[in-house]
């Protein structure tokens, strides 16, 4: 692969995100997160944007063919605008791709939620089992994740404390940032004592649902110079699916993201992920997921990520600040939005924007997202202060 | 002006075309994706990349349905995205395709597009009464041939168009249909037959519409320098061009599809074209509908407005013409599976550029070629130029 130019982060808006949010709807939260990140950018969207990405499904938005509902609220009426069915992770990637391709200069992704007009959600996420072999087994299809939760406790002999761990710090970060919507002060035993969902899940290991809308600008080095002096630039992307076919899944590792960050560290040339990349935003949907996906990462040895929570290294005051924003657990979580919301911090985190989370001196860090049950996607950014 | 990187399609693979195959999403998938990569002699460890392409969820009934798709379309463990932007998906998943090869970032991807619409009952439409305005359009029991019959209406009143010269469009597809292997709906018709034929929402009568279909299609992209070690035929894609109108359908007139014209133009500078009409030796636009070959024929600039009727009269637009339009049959011939039926399109210029579409194959030795699809609310224009 030849040598790609850096595209840079150069604007960013968010509304925050809430357990409910009746008084707006879908169209309104995207307004409000565009208006913020063109205002951060200092762009007008009908003049200065080549093209937008929006990542949406059908069936979160009760509507089919969604992308029809989307152009007016983000100023790209007769614009190139699309949308990837995918986390907004990916939807950064493919903005990405469309600058590299000497086309497009600014690129804008978006990415929302309105999971509490869901009446059902466990029915719509059992709508993406496959229909013959796996979704007459029935059952909220978060069973999934409580199996492999058992299998990468089993394999890793991690233990459900230090997943609860996970929890604890999680929760006790999103205090201190206003976009997240479950910031709590809890032990873990408040975690262990608390309802039995999907064994070994309980009710505090999995991340509760929230609304919410991220929208970015992205620009090529050239468009980045003129338009911000704190540019955040990508340095190098990666996403990967591995099966959402339940019989021959990987059910301890998360081979998406293993291979997914092999792609991004090879296009941002890290060698030695643990050493060059200062704090990492993961996805922590569920609490264990935390762990598999700092070992997929190579963030630490397989095993040793649980330990590593334990010993506080992961805190905002450790070593390996992992989650500082509150991860999906604190902030909540929004379907397609939790790779934004994983940008969103790295990416204030390395402009000095954090408050009262931020992390002293950071030049690099990392963005990863899952899409969920059932699926076995997953995608990682690196992004840095500086370009490579 | 180019991307980075110059990209070519080396091969094509589609299945039939049928009202209700027993086949599988995945294994239509798997169908089309076998036979690309055998046209172009390669198998799947030289394939990099994945862009997938399909439209509702609300079809298949299941969510997050490119997930689903991950295996049968070659993508296991390798970066897989799916772009979803309505009836324009076919064409657009080959735009989508382009910029994972021309950013630089893979030497090769496949591109696969799938619809299965026949698991929809009592009749695929009824998924689509859900593409409206909850609150505005649903209430209303709007249908997709409803608003249709409103754009045919103020198109033929506009230009004092007759419906006899719109059936001409149905009779000339099904015949050129007669020729295609996967054709569903190929046929001897008269202007008569169609005039005569039921009426669906008038002006619209069955014989106007395309029908519902399952079936797949794939198209192998490489990059410049691997290509030409694949093939001594590439065709390259030279313009790509995608563009969004308002939601607020309503407040526009129709007569005239605006975001076709600037998806063109979008392709058209990208591709160094100056006189369409001129330069571009034969074009797959859009016909869900009869009316709408004409329809997009403006919009892409291939003739005035208003003028594509006389066009087609005067015999221009057949295969033995002097602008061969639709030579494949397209969707009213071969079918519409909406995905698949776009990328189809796609195909048909591949196989018509480099001489290999056989009872179809136009005269005059094709070297520029166009496909177009369109979808959405009467909003969505996205368009392919290639070259041999």
């Amino acid at each position: 692969m030849k040598k790609l130019e850096d595209v840079a982060i150069v604007g960013v808006g968010c509304t925050g995100f809430r357990p409910l949010t009746p008084e707006f709807s879908y169209k309104e939260i995207m307004f409000e997160a565009a208006t913020r990140a063109y205002a951060d950018a200092n762009v007008n969207p009908r003049k200065d944007i080549d093209a937008f990405v929006t990542c949406a499904e059908d069936y979160w938005e009760g509507h089919s063919i969604f992308d029809e509902f989307v152009p007016d609220q983000l100023g790209a009426v007769l614009k190139p605008l699309f949308t990837v069915s995918a986390d907004g992770l990916i939807g950064l990637a493919t903005a990405y791709m469309l600058i590299h391709t000497g086309q497009f200069n600014t690129v804008v992704v978006e990415a929302h939620s309105k999971a509490s007009d869901i009446l059902t959600f466990n029915d719509i996420v059992a709508f993406a089992l496959d229909p013959i072999f796996n979704r007459p087994l029935g059952g909220h299809p978060y069973y999934i994740a409580g199996l492999e939760m058992n299998r990468f406790l089993h394999e890793t002999g991690t233990t459900r404390e230090q997943c609860a761990q996970v929890v604890v710090k999680n929760r006790r970060n999103a205090l201190a940032n206003a976009c997240a919507a479950y910031g709590a002060e809890l032990n873990i035993e408040d975690v262990l004592q608390s309802e039995p969902m999907f064994h070994p899940l309980n009710r505090l290991d999995i991340s509760p649902l929230a609304d919410g809308c991220i929208v970015l600008v992205l620009a090529s080095s050239h468009a980045a110079k003129k338009l911000t002096d704190t540019p955040v630039w990508v340095r190098g992307v990666g996403w990967n699916s591995d099966t959402s076919w339940l019989e021959s899944r990987e059910w301890g590792k998360a081979i998406y993201a293993k291979l997914a960050a092999r792609m991004a560290y090879k296009m941002a040339e890290v060698k030695n992920p643990r050493r060059e990349i200062q704090f990492a935003e993961v996805d922590d949907s569920f609490s264990y997921k935390e762990l598999q996906h700092l070992e997929a990462l190579q963030l630490c040895r397989c095993g040793e990520a649980g330990k590593l929570t334990e010993e506080g290294i992961t805190g905002i005051d450790g070593e390996m600040p992992v989650n500082v924003s509150g991860g999906a657990l604190g902030m909540g979580y929004a379907p397609e939005v939790l790779g934004l919301q994983r940008v969103l911090e790295t990416t204030l985190q390395l402009r000095d924007q954090a408050g009262g989370r931020q992390i002293s001196d950071v030049e690099t860090g990392l963005a990863q997202s899952w899409r969920g049950i059932p699926t076995a996607t997953g995608a990682v950014a690196v992004l840095s202060r500086e370009v490579k | 002006m180019l991307g980075k990187k110059r990209v070519a399609i080396v091969g094509a693979g589609l299945t039939l075309f049928r009202r209700n195959l027993k086949e599988t999403g995945k294994e239509l998938c798997y169908g089309a994706t076998k036979m690309a990569l055998d046209s172009a002699g390669l198998t799947l460890k030289d394939i990099d990349s994945v862009a997938f392409g399909s439209a509702p969820d609300a079809f298949d009934g299941i969510h997050m349905k490119g997930e689903n798709m991950v295996d049968g379309s070659g993508a296991w463990r390798k970066p897989f995205s799916r772009v979803f932007v309505g009836g324009g998906t076919g064409v657009f998943t080959a735009d989508a395709g382009w910029w994972h090869v021309a950013s630089g970032l893979f030497d090769t991807c496949l591109v696969v597009a799938e619809e299965k619409m026949s698991s929809c009952y009592p009749h695929p439409a009824y998924a689509f009464t859900t593409i409206f305005d909850p609150m505005m359009s649903r209430p209303l029991g709007t249908t997709l041939i409803w608003i249709f019959a409103l754009e045919m209406h103020r198109y033929m009143h506009r230009h004092g168009i007759k419906k006899e010269q719109i059936a001409l469009v149905s009779v000339k597809n099904k015949k050129n249909a007669l020729d295609h292997p996967c054709a569903q709906l190929a046929a001897n018709i008269t202007v008569e037959d169609v005039l005569n034929s039921e009426i669906m929402c008038w002006p619209v009568q069955r014989l106007d519409i395309s029908p519902t279909s399952d079936g797949a299609a794939a198209l192998v992209l490489a990059s410049e320098d691997v290509a030409k070690k694949i093939t001594d035929n590439p065709v390259w894609i030279d313009g790509v061009g995608w563009c969004i109108d308002s939601t607020y359908w309503t407040n526009r007139d129709l007569y005239y599809p605006d975001y076709v014209e600037y998806a063109a133009r979008m392709a058209y500078k990208m591709a160094g074209i100056k006189n369409p009409p001129k330069e571009i030796d034969v074009a797959e636009p859009y016909d869900p509908f009869d009316y709408k070959e004409l329809h997009h024929m403006e919009g892409l600039l291939l003739c005035k407005k208003g003028e594509a009727p006389k066009l087609t009269a005067e015999g221009v637009t057949q295969r033995d013409g002097d602008l061969p339009i639709n030579p494949s049959g397209g969707l009213l011939g071969v079918g519409n599976p909406i995905a698949a039926a776009g990328l189809m399109k796609v195909c048909e210029i591949f196989w018509q550029l480099r001489g290999e579409a056989g009872k179809r194959q136009v005269p005059g030795d094709p070297r520029t070629g166009l496909a177009q699809a369109w979808g959405d609310l009467m909003q969505y224009g996205s368009v392919i130029v290639l070259r041999r």
